[in-house]
């Protein structure tokens, strides 16, 4: 899965490639690389023109003292994708966002947004650019018309001729017509997140960049949001949505990254990442026979996780690699203990049938009590990746 | 949107009156501005309604001289009360805007989007300052404007007799009262800038305001400490109540024009303090 050659590839911006063709255009970041943690998505960095890139980072570092907040990625966002950025809070999503946009400066490494270098082209990219970063800002004594046309005027390259009827087609966009009256101070969340929308909508954009944009919204409104982000993308707009939450990146996005304190882990098209954990199934097995069970199931090549007492832990998961995984170690064994049935749990390589497993089990003499094949869903890979869950920092 | 989302040709950036009008709009449409020249347009109510109440008639009043004249002519309520206004009331408005200017943006968290818009950091910076001068230039208009007004409705009003000796027509005191206007709106930029500086170091509106605040009250108690002599034409406030120079005839324009060079060099300062802090700001706010 993971390409010797892409992994070798330089990172360095990638004028000096092979002309970009729509072949590339249409899957520039096939490999999935979730065990790039420890060459982090260097692999995932295909040279391409950077002009097919609405975003493109190379290297990009934030140091805020001695703490690293963002660790050296190297994003690549294409032209017309919807780019879901996922990762826990605290894992640096926004302190990325916020270099994109050239509100922060990175410690090191390289920006290009629309193809251009940032933040020297600020005032050239920005105004192709709209976002919604880290929650709504505006001011509560103004009306939400009225923060429309403030923040309209202070874009220097809007037609103040048009800006009357491009602050009431952002607002009827997101559905606060009737409410553009109102002082924002009496907006509720889900309101002013609707009002950060239509501040990024107010002229037409390349590229939109939406950090969490589903925050304090009903379902309802959570549903006009996905439904707006794709009339965008079918715009050709490419979206940059950032979010904490698998379901929602699942339902929109066509690539996706994901970040995990600061580094970036994984990145691709979303049907790749789906194929990556399609191709392993966990194997579960209750038996009170556990010893004897495990030693058919390394011979079997049935990679294990270790004894899964109390609480079951995450079976032990890889993406790539599956050809390098070592037998069992002998030391990860659970306790005999013949009144339970302690559940071994561990990967079925695609060359071995299910039914092959219990066959052995069974001719090995062990009770099988239990038998059980899944899919690794996406949510597994995801927490897998970001360890301990998508709601705890580091 | 629209289908034009290859390559936005977009207009040569605008000059930034729009952004600028803008700023005033949304300054003079709070509730915090007006309640600030309320307070302000206060001061020589309150002087005149005062001194109208304890005025026996006769001219011997008791209080210091200067509000002793308000009786013998209204006209110079205004001028009083820009006296009465100058070492507090108008430092802490001034400093209340000033301090507000980029702190209250980042507290409301529209820094971010003001920059991403994109308004450009200086073209900000320029901008913030500029309403604050306004702002500088309504304060002291309110406070003298109110002044002549309760001044014309409760005291007599006739030719004003100036610090030379001579004697003007009431149309040539009220151009005069504009004058000093204009002289302590002058003498309040270099606070504005200071105010504009400070309000690049936080986030924190509140903190930047009263900082502001604080080096006025300072500057003015180390004006009056003769230890520091020395120090005190450097001060910004060193040439606040030197508007009497504006009350002769002819005019004496030399504090004027040293006022003017006193504070273009605190703006040029602190402008530069501030551009050097803000323009490589990271915005986390």
């Amino acid at each position: 899965m993971t390409d010797p050659a892409a992994r070798a590839a330089p990172v360095a911006p990638a004028d000096a490639a092979a002309p970009a063709g729509p072949a590339l255009r249409a899957d520039p970041l096939g490999h999935v690389d979730p065990v790039a943690s420890t060459t982090p998505a260097a692999s995932a960095a295909p040279d391409t023109d950077p002009a097919e890139f609405a975003i493109r980072t190379t290297g990009l570092t934030k140091r805020f003292g001695r703490s690293t907040v963002v660790d050296g990625i190297d994003l690549a966002v294409p032209r017309g994708s919807v780019f879901g950025f996922l990762g826990p809070n605290g894992s640096g999503k926004t302190t990325t966002i916020r270099m994109l946009l050239g509100l922060a400066s990175a410690s090191s490494g390289e920006v290009r947004v629309l193809g251009h270098e940032m933040p020297s082209n600020l005032a050239r990219v920005l105004p192709a650019v709209g976002a919604l970063i880290e929650g709504p800002g505006f001011y509560p004594f103004l009306s939400g018309r009225a923060n429309l046309h403030r923040l309209d005027s202070a874009d220097g390259f809007a037609s103040a001729s048009t800006r009357k009827a491009r602050v009431e087609r952002a607002l009827d966009r997101v559905g606060l017509s009737s409410a553009a009256g109102k002082k924002v101070r009496a907006y509720s969340l889900g309101m002013k997140q609707r009002l950060g929308i239509a501040n990024a909508l107010l002229t037409p954009r390349e590229l939109i960049v939406l950090d969490e944009p589903t925050n304090g919204l009903d379902p309802q409104g959570t549903r006009e949001v996905r439904t707006l982000i794709r009339s965008l993308a079918a715009e050709g707009t490419t979206v940059f949505v950032s979010s904490h939450l698998l379901s929602e990146i699942e339902q929109m996005c066509s690539h996706v990254a994901v970040m995990r304190a600061g580094r970036l882990v994984a990145q691709g098209a979303l049907d790749d990442l789906r194929g990556a954990g399609r191709t392993h199934l966990r194997l579960t097995v209750a038996t009170p026979d556990a010893p004897t069970a495990a030693a058919t199931l390394s011979r079997l090549g049935v990679r294990q996780a270790p004894a899964p007492a109390p609480a079951p832990a995450p079976a032990t998961f890889e993406a790539s690699h599956p050809a390098d995984r070592t037998t069992t170690d002998p030391g990860i064994h659970p306790a005999p203990d013949p009144a339970e049935s302690t559940p071994l749990e561990g990967e079925l390589p695609e060359t071995v049938p299910a039914e092959a497993v219990v066959a052995a089990l069974v001719a090995d003499g062990v009770r099988v009590r239990g038998f059980a094949v899944e899919r690794a869903s996406l949510e597994d890979l995801f927490v897998e990746l970001t360890g301990e869950g998508f709601d705890v920092v580091q | 949107m629209s289908s034009d989302t290859t390559a936005p040709v977009r207009p040569r950036r605008a000059l930034g009156w729009g952004f600028f009008l803008s700023e005033l709009s949304v300054l003079f449409r709070r509730r915090r501005t007006w309640a600030m020249l309320l307070a302000l347009a206060a001061v020589p109510v309150l002087i005149a309604v005062a001194i109208r109440l304890t005025d026996d008639g006769n001219g011997g009043g008791g209080g210091p001289a200067f509000l002793d004249r308000i009786t013998q002519n209204g006209l110079f309520v205004g001028v009083t009360a820009l006296v009465v206004a100058i070492p507090l009331f108008l430092p802490l408005t001034v400093g209340v805007v000033a301090g507000d200017s980029i702190a209250g943006e980042a507290g409301t968290g529209t820094l971010r989007y003001l920059l991403v818009s994109p308004v450009g950091r200086i073209r900000l910076l320029v901008v913030k300052f500029a309403a604050a001068a306004v702002f500088c230039l309504a304060a002291t208009l309110t406070v003298s404007i109110a002044g002549i007004l309760i001044g014309l409705a409760l005291f007599p009003v006739g030719p004003v007799a100036l610090v030379s000796g001579d004697t003007v027509s009431v149309g040539e005191s009220l151009l005069r009262s504009l004058l000093i206007a204009l002289y302590i709106t002058l003498g309040l930029l270099g606070l504005s800038a200071i105010g504009l500086f400070i309000s690049t170091l936080t986030d924190a509106p509140v903190g930047a305001m009263a900082a502001t605040v604080v080096v006025s009250i300072v500057a003015q108690v180390v004006g009056q400490l003769s230890q520091l002599e020395w120090l005190h034409p450097w001060l910004f406030t060193y040439h606040w109540l030197d508007f009497a120079d504006l009350l002769r005839q002819p005019i004496e324009w030399s504090s004027f024009g040293a006022n003017a060079v006193l504070q273009l060099a605190y703006v040029a300062v602190f402008g530069a303090l501030a551009y050097g802090r803000f323009a490589t700001k990271d915005i986390l706010s």
